[in-house]
């Protein structure tokens, strides 16, 4: 479904990715960790298409698309979709207006009818139950105001109504407490099918106890250092990053 | 359609007979004494109109073009204008095949019927046939609860006693440079008067008085709410439109007595000129709305998107103890477009408050100017005032400057400014483009939510057009 094939990035110049090798099927999750700044964000944002990173080598393939030629609309209506890390306020637009437009953009570029607002309101309504939210939610401004859990699970939110092929989450578990957390996987593990995937950006092995990952990469200064199954999420819980850079140091990374 | 029968809708049109004469000349080039009477004359005006006139033309005559405002263009020849002329409808395009493509493809994406198209774009062909019905029951309707709405020259001979009362007496002949101008020269417009403790039921639109288009230039309103009265009143349409005449003028004077009721909307879209600036219209008009009773209300909502230059204050004067003014306001400048609008609001009366919401949006070199005064006399215990000015800039070349001034004259007095400048961000953009949005959609989104505290006091159907109108506006404006 996503094969990133050497992938290069650089921000201002500067190399920020250098040379991210990484196959996602149908029906896989994967968990992608490592320290701050290791380059993370911006594998996520490169992936959706944010402009002012300059991909300077490599290939990503999705689908069948050539990933990387296409405008961030275009891959969200193939199906990609980018939990933020910091999802941004758009001040005076109703989120329920967001969440239908972004809806019918997607449809239209499927081949099905767009939805009128009665029958969206009756779709969103659903969702929201399925995250426990409350509806006045659907009427406040996109994201403004909103508390760093209200605004993660917004993110979900419109994960839910969008129902991607291919869901991104950007440490969408930080700075949740124990109940958001729940709501949050139970959303990503509702999305979960045999024809979707996931990658979870993370810090914590807490939200895999929740969505169990088939495969975890740490990435570390722009290269996946390492990879291996849930047992090496929770390696990492217990020792840390540190052990990986100084192996790293003697070892090159997996082709 | 024959010949014949298009001059039969046409004459039909006429019936409604703001413009008396269609084959009528053109007058010669320029302004003097002797145009103004002609003026005067062509349209049968009693003996006062043709005074009142005058007197405004030897005024005029002793002003200069005001300088102080950000606007900035070429010199105006006065003497290279005709003050009257047959319907421009004559001069303009044959067929929507000479009308500008760039306008065409604004109206299909406005939705526009094909039949509006071409009178929007002034082909010579020019009556919207359907709303002659409309209007005719729309009249009859009103006359039943004693509401006058008509053009401003039906209105001079079936109500002289009350124009003679009203005109004049918000916005008087020697106010400013182009509202003396208007005043000597006006040729058509709108006058509403509402009797006493009626509620017009009905949003009163020139839309629906079949020629207001030909009023043009230098047009004139009149409304006049009655004690306890109610009326809503839509200015212009939401497509642009085709206009021959560089310079504009219009006044308008709104009288609130006591307990009456105001609301004033406007559209503003006329030709902004192509993207260098070339060919737009220059606007520059006097709105001065006065609450003459104890708790009249008055406000004033616009979006104006069009015009080259727009140069206008919509004000409010709160005579009345307890009378209320309030002015919402969208202006947008995109390509080279100039906007220095704002508002003033004179507190007369005891307990009088105003509110102030105005939004600046400037893309490309656009330059957008809020201009405003808050006026506090001293005998007005316990004013209020709240002013709010956000300014949005799209791409680094454009300009917002704000410029609030602030009176006060009575201790008791609260005003309060907030003002607001912020980027439309990239950052805000991919994150809307991420969720399937088209670039275009996405900014349309953003500055309709930076808008949206103005749209809520538009007419329902009337911001859901604005709407459309800025994203059509903004098109271009980033990327
Ligand atoms: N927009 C940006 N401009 C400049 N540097 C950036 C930008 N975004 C990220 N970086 C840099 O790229 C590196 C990787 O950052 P990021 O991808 O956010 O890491 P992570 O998500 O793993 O914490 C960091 O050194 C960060 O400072
Ligand atoms: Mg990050």
């Amino acid at each position: 479904m996503l094969t990133i094939h050497d992938l290069h990035v650089s921000i201002q110049g500067r190399p920020i990715l250098q040379g991210i090798d990484l196959a996602v099927k149908p029906g896989e999750v994967h968990a992608i960790m490592g320290p701050n700044g290791s380059g993370k964000s911006t594998l996520a944002q490169v992936l959706a298409g944010r402009s002012g990173y300059e991909v300077t080598r490599g290939e990503v393939t999705y689908l069948d698309h050539d990933l990387l030629a296409l405008a961030p609309e275009e891959r969200a209506r193939a199906g990609l979709f980018l939990a933020f890390q910091y999802p941004l306020e758009i001040p005076g637009v109703a989120n329920v207006q967001l969440l239908r437009t972004a809806l019918n953009a997607v449809r239209r570029a499927r081949g099905q009818e767009e939805m009128d607002a009665f029958d969206f309101l009756e779709y969103v309504k659903d969702k929201l139950a399925l995250l426990e939210m409350d509806d006045a939610l659907l009427y406040r401004a996109v994201n403004e105001g909103f508390s760093g859990g209200e605004k993660k699970r917004n993110e979900i939110l419109q994960m839910a109504v969008l129902e991607p092929r291919l869901a991104i989450l950007d440490e969408t578990d930080s700075g949740l407490d124990i109940d958001a957390l729940r709501v949050v996987a139970h959303g990503v593990n509702v999305l979960k099918g045999a024809d979707q995937a996931i990658v979870l950006v993370t810090h914590y092995q807490r939200l895999l106890d929740h969505v169990v990952p088939d495969y975890v990469h740490v990435l570390s200064e722009g290269r996946i250092v390492c990879s291996g199954d849930r047992d090496l999420a929770l390696e990492l819980e217990e020792k840390g990053y540190a052990w990986l850079n100084d192996e790293a140091a003697h070892t090159e990374p997996h082709p | 359609m024959g010949n014949d029968d298009l001059r039969k809708q046409l004459a039909e049109q006429y019936r409604w007979g703001f413009v008396t004469d269609i084959e009528q000349d053109t007058a010669p080039l320029g302004l003097s004494e002797d145009i103004v009477r002609l003026i005067s004359a062509k349209k049968g005006e009693p003996e006062f109109m043709l005074e009142w006139r005058l007197r405004a033309y030897r005024h005029w005559l002793t002003l200069k073009e005001p300088g102080w405002s950000t606007v900035r263009h070429a010199p105006i020849d006065y003497q290279g204008i005709h003050y009257y002329a047959a319907p421009r409808g004559s001069a303009g395009p044959k067929s929507l095949a000479e009308v500008d493509p760039q306008l065409l493809a604004t109206y299909e994406k406005l939705g526009i019927p094909l039949a509006e198209r071409e009178a929007l774009a002034g082909v010579a062909v020019d009556a919207v046939f359907d709303s002659v019905s409309v209007a005719t029951t729309f009249k009859d309707k009103l006359e039943k609860l004693g509401i006058v709405f008509c053009s401003f020259s039906e209105a001079v001979h079936k109500h002289p006693d009350l124009v003679r009362q009203y005109l004049g007496s918000v916005v008087p002949h020697t106010d400013n440079f182009f509202a003396s101008l208007n005043s000597a020269v006006f040729s058509d417009g709108s006058f509403v008067y509402v009797p006493k403790g009626v509620r017009c039921p009905m949003e009163l639109s020139t839309y629906f008085r079949i020629n207001a288009r030909n009023s043009g230039q230098f047009e004139r309103t009149l409304i006049v709410a009655d004690e306890g009265a109610y009326v809503s009143y839509l200015e212009g349409c939401t497509a642009p439109m085709r206009d021959e005449n560089q310079l504009h003028a219009a006044v308008v004077e709104l009288v609130a007595l006591k307990d009456a009721r105001i609301k004033y909307s406007t559209v503003q879209n006329w030709y902004p000129g192509d993207a260098e600036g070339r060919g737009g219209i220059y606007n520059f008009v006097t709105k001065r709305g006065e609450c003459r009773g104890e708790r009249a209300h008055i406000s004033w909502t616009q979006v104006e998107t069009g015009s080259a230059i727009t140069w206008k204050y919509p004000s409010c004067v709160l005579t009345g103890d307890g009378s209320v003014g309030e002015f919402y306001s969208v202006a947008l400048t995109n390509n080279r477009q100039q906007a220095d609008t704002g508002t003033k609001m004179i507190h007369v009366g005891r307990d009088t408050r105003s509110t102030i919401v105005s939004k600046g949006i400037s893309a490309g070199r656009g330059s957008n100017a809020y201009r405003g005064l808050v006026k506090v006399l001293k005998g007005a215990d316990n004013a209020r005032n709240h002013s709010q000015c956000d300014s949005l800039l799209m791409g680094p070349d454009c300009a917002a400057h704000t410029f609030p001034t602030i009176e006060v004259k009575n201790p008791s007095a609260r005003v309060e400014h907030e003002a607001s400048t912020s980027r439309i961000g990239e950052d805000q953009l991919f994150y809307l483009r991420s969720r399937g949005l088209s670039e275009e959609d996405a900014v349309g989104l953003i500055v309709n939510g930076f808008c949206k505290e103005v749209f809520n006091e538009l007419p329902m159907e009337f911001a859901v057009e604005a709407q459309k109108l800025l994203a059509v506006s903004l098109e271009g404006a980033v990327g």
